[in-house]
């Protein structure tokens, strides 16, 4: 304001911002009423089912952690199977080591791989763009070479978690009472419940990231770094703040995907595969940079796993297929397909100028 | 002194790009810069704003040294600047690429920094795409959103990067009323233009470096007719 004090009179209109947009307020009540539902599922739904949605649950919150590195910040790592590994094995070596409750190491095993992802910074942000993404390769493969030398955890073939942890977890013995189900049974609904508030905290998360202060810096910061720097954004800070925030949730469900596995090895823990390509598939057909993206994404990866897994190599030659053709007829992936049509959005987070009581029209 | 620079240097191999220059500018003074493509204009501003560190010197701002400073810092303590090839985040609307440097530069929240980014907006003519996507832009709206961007982070020196070049004289004539509007509010500026007449429009001094030199430095006007000077642009009208 002290730039414009003395100036030419402007011409006292009113300016303020906003940031909900129409459908969003309707669209929060949906999300809220459908939680609701998938807490309450385990009351109806097939035991299969249940398994089938875990997995979804945590891919899903997997996606949209690397989207909010990859879409929203500009920094495409393909090492985030470092911190599922590392949130895997820390969930194995707190049980069977200290004997902690897994659903108290889940949370453990996102703190240490928040202190694992403060040196990692320090290394892979010295470089940028492709040598960010090789370098964050790179140094999940060291995180698998480190953990296939630890005879207590396996070594390379790896170990599992005994059966005595996994029956004695946190609450098992009330989900057994309520839902009048044989122990393997409330297992799986006790790493439902675990996975599904995962998936919604990611959701929370990234959502409030990108609503606060930060999450206006991560975008200036993917579209122009130095610009960003000149105009006060401490570009460092940011990043690390992101990357090891992405770790300790990558982290925790890490620790989810093992407990409900509950059998681990290096070249699983750390499969690039499984946690990192399969999670960019998602996020690139879904729409990258979009908070819908992921959610539609991972519904399409685990309907085309559910179905056609089976064929073995077609498998694998139709997700690549159906990735070129995302990419080459919708870019934006099929939510930005949809959202550029439709003009919607669930979770805005674009700031508008609103002067007076009339919004600027968008062009 | 707001700016006060003292024997800089820098060197990319064996280009001298600032060689041992010394300039200051002080508060509310208007600084015109002229020179041949090559002569360290930009490079004294990437200096200024911290994208580049000197080989050599110092750079004091509003009395403290800065001279290793980051640039964000730079831009707390009240540097801003435009880019000669504007650099807009393009995935971000022109409202939001303001409330960067709003709230950013001067720690303000998003609430508070909306009524300075629409003041800006209005008078730099962006308001109508002020929810366009910053990408949608043409060039020239791009150079006005350079412009607003570091506006909205309420600096006390503003360096402005060839932001006159390829205008129209009606456009030209625009720039140079807003560009003194920018002053009256007391903020310094350092100015690099090719398009002379609209620095003799505005600025109080007048500096030509060649070869990171200063070899010529005083009243616009003199400078200007000074044969040094036009040795180096030839034909020049002022």
């Amino acid at each position: 304001m002290r730039a414009m004090k003395d100036g030419r009179p402007a011409s006292g209109q009113m300016f303020s911002v906003a940031t909900s947009g129409g459908g969003s307020r309707a669209a929060l009540a949906a999300a809220a009423a459908i939680l609701i539902m998938l807490a309450a599922l385990p009351a109806f739904a097939a035991r299969n089912l249940i398994q089938d949605l875990i997995f979804l649950f945590y891919m899903l919150a997997l996606a949209q952690c690397w989207n909010l590195l990859a879409g929203f910040s500009g920094l495409i790592s393909v090492g985030q199977q470092a911190f599922v590994g590392l949130g895997g094995y820390m969930l194995f070596a707190l049980t069977l080591f200290a004997g902690l409750d897994p659903l108290l190491a889940i949370p453990l095993a996102g703190v240490v791989c928040a202190t694992f992802a403060l040196p990692t910074a320090l290394i892979v942000f010295r470089l940028r763009g492709a040598y960010f993404a090789i370098g964050t390769w790179v140094v999940a493969e060291v995180y698998r070479l480190v953990f296939a030398q630890f005879k207590g955890l396996g070594g390379g073939t790896g170990t599992s978690l005994a059966p005595s942890v996994t029956s004695t977890v946190f609450g098992i013995e009330w989900v057994k009472a309520l839902f009048d189900v044989r122990t393997p049974a409330a297992r799986d609904i006790i790493s439902y419940w675990g996975a599904l508030v995962l998936m919604a905290g990611t959701l929370v998360f990234v959502y409030a990231v990108l609503r606060s202060r930060r999450g206006l810096a991560l975008g200036a910061i993917r579209d122009q770094e130095a610009a960003a720097a000149g105009l006060g954004v401490d570009i460092y800070r940011t990043k690390r703040a992101v990357y090891v925030a992405a770790a300790a949730m990558t982290g925790m469900i890490g620790a989810l995907i093992y407990l409900q596995k509950a059998r681990i090895s290096p070249d699983a823990a750390f499969s690039v595969l499984d946690w990192t390509a399969y999670v960019i598939f998602i996020v690139v057909i879904g729409g990258i940079g979009t908070m819908e993206g992921p959610v539609i994404g991972a519904i399409i990866f685990y309907l085309l796993q559910r179905y056609l897994a089976d064929f073995g190599a077609w498998y694998l030659i139709l997700l690549g297929t159906l990735a070129i053709a995302v990419m080459l007829f919708a870019p934006r992936g099929l939510w930005g397909f949809v959202a550029e049509r439709f003009r919607v959005t669930l979770f805005p987070t674009r700031r508008r100028l609103v002067i007076g009581a009339d919004e600027v029209k968008g062009g | 002194m707001l700016l006060d620079i003292a024997a800089l240097s820098k060197s990319f191999g064996s280009i001298v790009a600032a060689d041992n220059l010394d300039l200051v500018v002080a508060a509310n003074e208007a600084v015109g810069i002229i020179g041949p493509n090559g002569a360290g204009k930009t490079t004294l501003f990437n200096l200024i704003a911290g994208t580049l560190a000197p080989g050599g010197g110092t750079i004091r701002f509003g009395g403290c040294d800065i001279t290793r400073a980051a640039p964000q810092t730079r831009c707390h303590s009240g540097i801003g600047r435009t880019h000669q090839i504007p650099q807009p985040f393009e995935k971000l609307t022109v409202f939001e690429n303001l409330l960067v440097g709003a709230v950013h530069g001067r720690s303000m929240s998003e609430r508070e920094a909306a009524r300075s980014c629409g003041e800006i907006l209005e008078r730099l003519g962006l308001l109508r795409h002020a929810n366009s996507l910053a990408g949608s832009l043409t060039l020239l709206q791009r150079k006005r959103l350079e412009m607003a961007r570091a506006l909205a982070t309420a600096p006390k020196l503003l360096l402005l990067d060839e932001i006159a070049g390829g205008l129209t004289e009606g456009e030209c004539a625009e720039l140079i009323a807003t560009i003194r509007d920018i002053r009256n509010t007391g903020v310094a500026m350092l100015w690099i233009e090719h398009v002379v007449h609209a620095l003799l429009a505005v600025v109080d001094r007048l500096i030509v470096l060649n070869f990171g030199r200063k070899i010529a430095e005083g009243a616009p006007r003199e400078v200007i007719r000074s044969p040094e000077v036009r040795q180096i642009y030839i034909g020049i009208e002022a």
